[in-house]
């Protein structure tokens, strides 16, 4: 193991996998950060580019830009609210409540040392347990995936703080219906696709959070034309406020940053899960852990609120490489591009790629830590530099978050269809807005409510209909009492608070 | 009215495109791949595998790929279709035939079920065989291990397959119980949304058989045992695994691949990419490609080609309608 970190380190630090890994963190931080361009579209723009490169140095290359992507895409949710990329959506929940109090220097800062941090954890995670964990994350069953999306639907509680609790279980309820749109990946039985071919593989993802985030979000601004000086404020960049922590700030940082690494990197490596629900896992969980008071801040700009989610995220990213790396599994839509890219390498990833190539192995492994270090380097110092291109005026900020989102979903699919259909959920969405229902439990159920649709049905075929699965294992047993405590604990929190 | 006009309009175009092609050069030098699923996917890596063995062979200039997923491959099928795209070609595979004989109907206007006969059949390029597999430290050595096991108690038996109820991973294992005199219809079939993630269902012991294609297996001999393969004979990139034959159960099957044009593509450039796909599989570029994704050669061009699908639409009809999935 020694020699193959040895063989890393020299093959990342050579002069030109150096100048990669720059280049992909710089492109994917801009990419990132423009709503509606993920890492998705950005890796696959560099397919294309890295064709005839040397295996190694196209990997590093498409590494670097997955990293910058998800750290670029934290920029926007916390400055303008429209998160460049999935995995960035739970960033915004707390990140943009700060800005708007004037703190997106401050808020900005927690967002990089954060992703710093997991990234760099979660890549020495990687380093000592990929050839072992790959075994740790076959071992998870139906039951237990299916468990996994019960804990991070009990995050929506999170959005219930303000008394609405009502209208974030409507909305639970309208996500879950928006994810069984489409044919159902047990029996091909096509549901609510009104005979439509456009409708046949369900709904995006991102075009569900294009048009509930981005999209909305600007046309909530144009309604109610509110309040431009404070619109104002939080474009014109100009006045981040300081991007230096306190004390007491490091320190809640210190509690989570650990939980938070570790949750992310174990929800990257099972297959299946990626960024995305680690971040909206870890932020979920954040919240059960913090104290009275913070809690009472979540939503309303907690520091450990947008913490958690950008540890995780960034912990998830180097935790989907271990599936991708040692089994030949995509852990992430993200990690199946970067699959085929490996392939049209000629690289079949896979058990051996460890023994057949270590050189690729490990130099992306190593090249992670150097990416970090460029990506703080980038965010830290650099990101009022870079956050200009956001810092434009309301009336060019709007129809460029409109033409991002327009572009973006057309992009992805090529189908003018997923045009109407965004805009069309936009403007649900944005009527709901004015109403205050919260979008996030919306979001949280879509991603995780077609997952636990198909583990569920999935474990209840394996076991012929018996539901006995539910603790017939001691894993799946743990993750059922730990969503029981959590919920008991939950009812007995709110019940106390209401007598008080 | 308007149809009229814009049928007029891409007539005049392809016209002009078409006798532009045939004025330039003789040969075709530029191939756009339109693949009907995502990147990372089976018709994926065909088309751009294939696309890269033919520009470093030197028989196109470049190859440019086209990802459009949707409805299961349906989308690229119709807009193959409706467009009719000049210098285009799509690939598919098995499902192709599936897709016609069960689903996906009135999806392009005025006609019921899309199949190949709407499209331009140039030729099937490669195979992939059926392949039954258990995890390494099953006790299920032979496939008749797993049939005794069935007939004693068939629930003990759950098959995981990368696809759904009716998809050619389920019909692969069905196949063999059948030919086992086994009920295939009582075969408990639990599908997943891909062959890596049945794969993995495999691994964790939820379930105990994986029928899936042979491509889906090889990479992960370290971890699975492969017990049976649907090939008339041992293929050469894996010798140590044995037919279903050879155990005495008469299954065979492949999965196909190949390239179809658009509607109305000219005899004369139906003719050119065949030949240029059957002299790439000749050269060493292309055997690099084909031993890398594990491929088995099987050249079927043109009417050969059309007289496959059709005997194979047959085929796949009867044991679909045997198993209750139409």
């Amino acid at each position: 193991m020694i020699e193959g970190i040895l063989i890393g380190i020299k093959t990342a630090l050579s002069f030109q996998n150096l100048l990669m890994v720059m280049i992909g963190c710089f492109a994917g931080t801009i990419i990132g950060m423009l709503p509606g361009l993920g890492p998705m579209t950005a890796i696959a723009l560099m397919i294309p580019i890295t064709y005839g490169f040397d295996p190694a140095t196209g990997l590093i290359l498409m590494a670097g830009v997955y990293y910058g992507a998800v750290f670029g895409g934290s920029t926007s949710s916390i400055l303008i609210n429209a998160p460049g990329v999935p995995g960035t959506v739970a960033t915004s929940f707390d990140g943009y409540p700060m800005a708007q109090q004037g703190k997106a220097g401050k808020a900005l800062a927690v967002a990089a040392y954060s992703s710093f941090a997991g990234g760099t954890i979660a890549a020495i995670f990687l380093l000592i347990a990929a050839p072992s964990l790959s075994k740790v994350s076959l071992s998870f069953r139906s039951p237990d995936y299916f468990g996994l999306m019960i804990l991070g639907l009990t995050a929506v509680a999170a959005f219930s703080s303000k008394g609405n609790f009502l209208k974030a279980m409507m909305m639970c309820v309208f996500g879950l219906m928006l994810a069984s749109v489409g044919q159902d990946t047990l029996s091909d039985i096509p549901r609510f696709t009104f005979n439509t071919m456009n409708l046949s593989d369900g709904i995006s993802f991102v075009l569900v959070v294009m048009a509930t985030f981005a999209m909305s979000e600007a046309l909530t601004i144009i309604l109610k034309g509110k309040d431009p000086t404070k619109a104002a404020k939080q474009i014109s960049l100009t006045e981040l406020g300081s991007i230096k922590l306190d004390a007491g700030e490091t320190k809640k940082m210190l509690k989570t940053i650990p939980r938070s690494s570790v949750l992310g990197f174990i929800v990257g490596v099972l297959p299946g899960a990626g960024a995305t629900i680690a971040s909206f896992l870890a932020y979920g969980m954040e919240r059960n852990f913090v104290d009275e008071d913070e809690k009472q801040k979540f939503g309303k700009g907690s520091i450990q609120g947008l913490s958690a989610p950008e540890t995780a995220n960034n912990a998830a990213c180097s935790g989907a490489f271990v599936p991708l790396l040692t089994l030949g599994i995509p852990g992430s839509g993200t990690t199946a591009v970067m699959l085929g890219a490996l392939l049209g390498f000629g690289i079949q990833p896979g058990p051996r790629l460890y023994e057949t190539n270590p050189e690729i192995f490990w130099s992306v492994i190593m090249s992670m830590y150097i990416g970090m270090v460029v990506l703080l380097i980038l965010n830290l110092p650099l990101i009022p530099y870079i956050a200009r291109i956001l810092a434009v005026p309301r009336t060019f900020l709007i129809p460029m978050i409109l033409f991002f989102s327009v572009t973006g979903i057309y992009l992805m699919s090529f189908n003018n269809f997923d045009i109407f259909l965004m805009i069309g959920i936009a403007v649900v969405a944005t009527i709901l807005r004015l109403y205050d229902f919260p979008m996030p439990p919306l979001i949280l159920a879509f991603v995780l409510g077609g997952l636990m649709e198909e583990n569920l049905r999935r474990s209840l075929l394996i076991s012929d209909g018996s539901w006995a699965f539910l603790w017939n294992r001691p894993l799946t047993l743990t993750i059922m009492i730990t969503i029981l405590l959590i919920v008991i604990w939950q009812i007995y929190d709110s019940l106390k608070s209401n007598r008080r | 009215m308007l149809s009229k006009f814009k049928k007029l309009i891409s007539l005049v175009f392809a016209t002009v495109l078409l006798s532009s092609i045939s004025s330039t050069s003789f040969a075709i030098d530029k191939l756009h791949f339109v693949i009907g699923g995502g990147a990372g996917g089976g018709w994926d890596g065909t088309a751009r595998g294939t696309g890269e063995a033919l520009t470093k062979a030197g028989f196109l200039k470049s190859a440019s790929f086209e990802n459009m997923s949707g409805g299961g491959g349906g989308k690229a099928l119709s807009y193959m279709i409706n467009t009719k795209p000049a210098g285009t070609v799509l690939v598919q595979s098995t499902p192709l035939v599936l897709r016609s004989i069960t689903r996906h109907k009135g999806y392009v206007k005025g006609s019921g079920v899309l199949s190949y006969k709407d499209v331009v059949p140039i030729a099937g390029v490669i195979g992939d065989y059926g392949a039954i597999a258990v995890a390494k430290n099953s006790p299920y050595k032979t496939f008749k291990d797993v049939v005794d096991a069935y007939n004693a108690n068939p629930k003990s038996i759950k098959m995981a397959g990368g696809s759904v109820r009716g998809s050619m991973d389920h019909l692969i294992g069905a196949l063999a119980f059948k030919k086992a005199g086994a009920d295939a219809n009582k075969v408990v079939y639990v599908p997943y949304d891909a062959g890596g993630k049945a794969l993995a269902g495999l691994l964790s012991g939820e379930t105990q058989i994986l029928s899936t294609g042979l491509g889906e297996v090889m990479g992960a001999r370290d971890q699975v045992r492969i017990i049976g393969i649907t090939a008339p004979k041992r293929v050469s990139d894996a010798p140590e695994v044995p037919t279903l034959k050879e155990q005495g159960y008469d299954v065979q099957f492949v999965n196909w691949r190949g390239f179809f044009g658009p509607p109305g593509m000219s005899g004369g450039d139906k003719k050119k990419i065949a030949k240029m796909l059957g002299d790439v599989q000749k050269t060493p570029e292309w055997e690099a490609v084909r031993k890398r994704n594990a491929w088995v050669n099987i050249y079927n061009p043109d009417r050969k080609f059309v007289s496959f699908l059709k005997k194979q639409t047959k085929e796949m009809t009867n044991l679909m309608k045997e198993l209750g999935v139409i």
